[in-house]
């Protein structure tokens, strides 16, 4: 499973690497702001640092494992994630309440962050094994319909609904990039509107409610409607240079919730004005365009499918944690990686890094190990 | 190793990918553009003192009615001063001004605030609610000077009868942190006022309401300049009580001054019509910020008022029980209507005596005159033949050592002993001798009055053991019903009518024969049927201030139902240190059911 020589270690790819330091140390500054109360650093601040340090072991572990043991692996993780998934909904109906979580003695897993990697291995699996066809027709694609849809069903169930949403966006976004039928496309698109009407008769009052705050906040104007507005506040009133370390007033009261966490951005707009948002949206997006990088240059098709799987993660989740900041996205509890607070998205983020370091490893360009 | 794809163009592949990833930073970028550099100087205003803020409209709380719609409990505004931390620009003159236009310390003052640590800065911290007109306008004419004061109009709960039915109604109060962690989901907040005891307690969902509030644009002083969004509270549920306001009334007038509990219910239907527990309270005043000392004296007093003794006073039954006794014996052919039994005045059983209440005895009697008379000595051969768990059985099928199911917080279950609790409690087993006191209501078993009540509906409607009621209805503001309490029968008690008729012909003769206990509670033109009883005193607990001879007389008990022939009502009626049941309790339950046949016109 591990694979390492010193040709290997030649080709590590020190840019990506110190790329995803700078983001790191820019989070952790942010953080220790964001979280600053009484005068003094708070409890998040420390354990964030403790995450980091777990989560950058756990990227060298995946840097160090080679992608064949990926590729032979990707089914059994996929079947462990399910049966999690299963178990924590078991866990949830006993327990009577959402539930998100498994206790391993010390350990809580969160079997919805371990789904992402599993479907996007899974996937490079699939398309591996079909690997002489270029675009797969319509009976092909049936079976990873159902893969996708395994794992976001359970997830909805949670209810994790951001989550789910983000495993449909690494989905399609891998299909798009390795090519779809127009037919196929084409029935998707028209299918998709003919299903929404009968869907949404189907549901009740509550739950409809439920879909059009998440669409339109301001529906819920006591609620995440508030949150929106305090949010722009925060960024707006940021101006051209911020207003300086420590400065930031909007996010240090409780006007804004959860600003460790989902309004992480908003917090640094604050501080630090356009300028600084400017600059730690050139590094986030930097890191994307690597990923698109590393996947153009895979040398077989797993590795090219993981590397957009992985880069379309961070591609969505920066995106939808931003906009909603801003107020042009839908208020969907994801966080923004690296940034945000977090143990179980710190070590999936670490983790799926170090995959794409080890993609990036063993590229078509290098000798060829096997 | 790697095949080339040779279908789609390498081209499209690399630039399409990256296009889409340009576009996402370049409309992520021009929406900052837009708010932080175009939108500044109005997002830098609002984030002044935060001025975009979320206030609460509390939602009206439920109103209370009796079962003919009588209103019981409602809501009277208040004026609160209230302190916003956030706007507070000179504390010390703040602090100042209020203790001169409130009366009160600035420490006091100062505790107030700071025991609400942790509310958010910008949420109003109520210093003293229930202003008088006085004070309100001293505040409201300067209010301008003091930014970070606030007047706020709360509702504040009326129990419009003080002190009447005040365990059932119960008492509401300001939220808990413990409570408030439990509930934080449910859209509770800190200072949110939450039902304590009583139907508050557990009909706060129906009773609560959902809160509204709205977005608000403030100036610098804190002040509302703009409501930007407003969305409307829902008044909670009205509830409808199964209670009588006059016999409720009646009821509670008769039991003062005495410590102890009445039930009246209708065994037709479960639905208790009047249920009291002395000593009381007022919840008005609970319902008042209490200070710590207030709360004390009240939790600490020896009478206990706020327990409800109905539900959670357990008390030995005393002769009440002789009636399973009865129904036991008779079930299981141990006895016949026609079996003589001798009571000489006591029985030799082991080592012991255990005497009758009647010195010189009874005599040779039946069953119906063992029950009119109370004699002890009977009863005590009936246990003995049955057996412990023979007549445990009976006392469970009454619904006895476990909870009547009403919908009222805290009821306690009681007991009624077996050989099995007797070897799980003491690691003992049970001895014969402890059945005659069982036999007779003594000894280890514990009922509560509303348990007996039900008993003698049980006995009056012919076998069916019903839930409780205490809640009739409920009903949205515009009146209509959401849900309705129906009558449940929870068992069926498996006695026979032929063993019921002598049962029910005993507790006539109690209350109408010569040599009945209970000729107090005779009626000149209504059959009463009844059973006294007189609950023994043994126990010592700890020393107290009371004279040691009313410490240690016994409880009195009644129960009662009538008419005899087609029951309306059933009630039991317990004396705490009352002495005998025929003296202290019969009487009350006479006076009650005279008012509930005759009305209040005549008496």
């Amino acid at each position: 499973m591990f694979k390492i020589d010193r040709k290997l270690l030649k080709n590590f790819d020190w840019g990506l690497a110190a790329l995803a330091v700078v983001i790191l140390v820019v989070g952790l500054i942010n953080l220790y702001s964001a979280t600053y109360t009484h005068g003094k650093p708070s409890h998040y601040f420390f354990h964030q640092l403790v995450w980091i340090l777990a989560g950058l072991v756990g990227m060298c572990v995946a840097i160090c494992i080679t992608d064949t043991f990926y590729y032979e692996n990707a089914i059994i993780l996929y079947i462990v994630t399910v049966i999690l998934l299963i178990l924590v909904d078991v866990y949830g109906m006993i327990t009577s309440g959402a539930q998100r979580w498994i206790r391993l003695g010390p350990i809580s897993l969160q079997p919805s962050e371990l789904a992402k990697l599993s479907l996007i291995l899974v996937m490079g699996y699939y398309y591996e094994t079909k690997e002489p066809i270029d675009i797969l027709p319509f009976r092909s694609l049936i079976l990873p319909f159902v893969l996708v849809a395994i794992l976001a069903g359970l997830i909805v169930k949670q209810p994790d609904l951001g989550t789910a949403l983000l495993l449909l966006l690494i989905f399609f976004s891998i299909l798009l990039y390795e090519g779809v039928p127009w037919k196929v496309l084409g029935t998707l698109v028209v299918g998709g509107l003919l299903a929404l009407p009968l869907l949404w008769g189907h549901l009740k009052p509550y739950q409809k409610a439920r879909l059009l705050t998440f669409i339109d906040p301001n529906r819920d104007p006591l609620g995440a409607g508030y949150h929106i507005i305090q949010s722009k506040i925060a960024v707006g009133s940021g101006g051209m240079w911020g207003k300086g370390f420590l400065k930031g007033t909007q996010c240090k009261l409780e006007f804004l919730p959860e600003h460790h966490t989902d309004f992480v951005f908003s917090v640094f707009a604050e501080e630090w004005g356009f300028v600084g948002s400017i600059v730690v949206l050139i590094l986030l997006f930097l890191l994307v365009l690597w990923g698109l990088e590393v996947a153009r240059n895979a040398r077989n098709r797993f590795g090219e499918v993981v590397a957009v799987g992985i880069t379309a993660m961070f591609f969505w989740q920066i995106v939808i944690n931003i906009g909603m900041a801003i107020g042009i996205m839908p208020v969907v509890g994801i966080p923004l990686p690296f940034l945000s607070y977090g143990g179980s998205g710190m070590l999936t983020n670490l983790f799926a890094l170090g995959i794409l370091m080890s993609i990036r490893m063993r590229e078509r360009s290098y000798p060829s190990p096997y | 190793m790697t095949v080339e794809r040779g279908g789609r163009s390498k081209l499209i592949r690399a630039v399409f990918p990256v296009l889409v990833v340009l576009m996402a930073f370049m409309g992520i970028v021009s929406r900052l553009w837009y708010l932080q550099v175009l939108q500044y100087d109005k997002f830098h205003r609002l984030s002044l003192s935060n001025r975009i803020r979320l206030k609460a409209i509390p939602a009206i709380r439920g109103m209370i009615f009796d079962r003919d719609g009588n209103l019981l409990v409602d809501n009277r505004p208040s004026f609160c001063a209230a302190i916003v931390p956030e706007d507070v620009k000179n504390r010390e003159a703040l602090f100042s001004f209020l203790s001169y236009v409130l009366n009160m310390k600035i420490d006091e003052i100062k505790k107030r605030l700071k025991g609400k640590a942790y509310y958010a800065s910008f949420q109003p911290r109520i210093i003293k609610a229930n202003c008088s007109t006085v004070e309100v306008a001293k505040m409201q004419a300067h209010l301008m000077e003091f930014p970070g004061l606030e007047i706020l109009v709360r509702s504040r709960r009326h129990y419009l009868y003080g002190k009447l039915a005040s365990h059932i109604l119960g008492y509401i109060g300001e939220i808990s942190q413990r409570e408030l962690r439990r509930m934080k989901k449910e859209g509770y907040h800190p200072g949110d006022f939450i039902g304590k005891y009583g139907v508050e307690k557990t009909f706060e969902k129906e009773l609560k309401g959902k809160e509204g509030g709205y977005q608000v644009e403030v100036d610098a002083n804190g002040r509302d300049v703009k409501v930007l969004r407003k969305v409307d509270p829902i008044p909670g549920h009205n509830i409808y009580l199964t209670l009588s306001l006059q016999l409720q009334q009646k009821l509670e007038k008769l039991m003062e001054g005495k410590s102890g509990a009445a039930v009246a219910v209708d065994p037709t239907t479960g639905e208790i019509l009047a249920m009291v527990s002395h000593p009381n309270f007022d919840p008005n005043l609970l319902t008042k910020r209490l200070t710590a000392k207030q709360w004390k004296a009240l939790i600490s007093d020896p009478s206990h008022p706020l327990l409800d003794r109905t539900i959670q006073g357990t008390y030995p039954p005393g002769s009440t029980f002789k009636i399973v006794t009865a129904v036991a014996g008779l079930e299981e052919g141990v006895i016949q209507a026609s079996t003589l039994l001798f009571c000489p005045g006591y029985l030799k059983f082991g080592r012991r005596s255990y005497r009758c209440w009647k010195k010189s005895g009874h005599g040779k009697i039946t069953i119906h005159q063992a029950i009119v008379g109370s004699c002890d000595v009977f009863f005590y051969q009936v246990g003995l033949k049955l057996g412990i768990n023979r007549l445990a059985f009976y006392a469970k099928a009454f619904g006895l050592g476990r909870k009547t199911g009403i919908a009222l917080p805290h009821e306690k279950a009681g007991l009624i002993p077996d050989t099995l609790w007797k070897k799980r409690r003491f690691h003992e087993p049970w001895f014969e001798g402890e059945t005659l006191s069982v036999a007779i209501g003594q000894g280890y078993v514990l009922t509560t009055p509303l348990q007996m009540a039900m008993l003698m509906a049980s006995v009056a409607n012919g076998g069916k053991l019903e839930r409780p009621l205490i809640v009739k209805e409920v009903r949205d503001i515009q009146g209509k019903v959401v849900k309705v309490f129906k009558p449940q029968i929870v068992s069926r008690i498996p006695v026979s009518e032929r063993v019921l008729s002598i049962i029910q012909s005993g507790l006539w003769g109690v209350v109408n024969e010569p040599h009945g206990t209970a000729h107090r509670a005779r009626l000149k033109d209504i059959n009463v049927s009844g059973k006294t009883g007189t609950a023994q005193v043994i126990r010592i607990k700890r020393r107290s201030s009371q004279p040691t001879s009313e410490r240690f007389k016994d409880h009195a008990w009644f129960v009662a139902y009538a008419p005899s022939e087609a029951p309306t009502v059933a009630m039991s009626v317990l004396v705490e240190h009352g002495g005998h049941g025929g003296e202290a309790a019969a009487p009350i339950a006479g006076k009650f059911l005279r008012f509930y046949f005759d009305g209040p016109e005549v008496y």
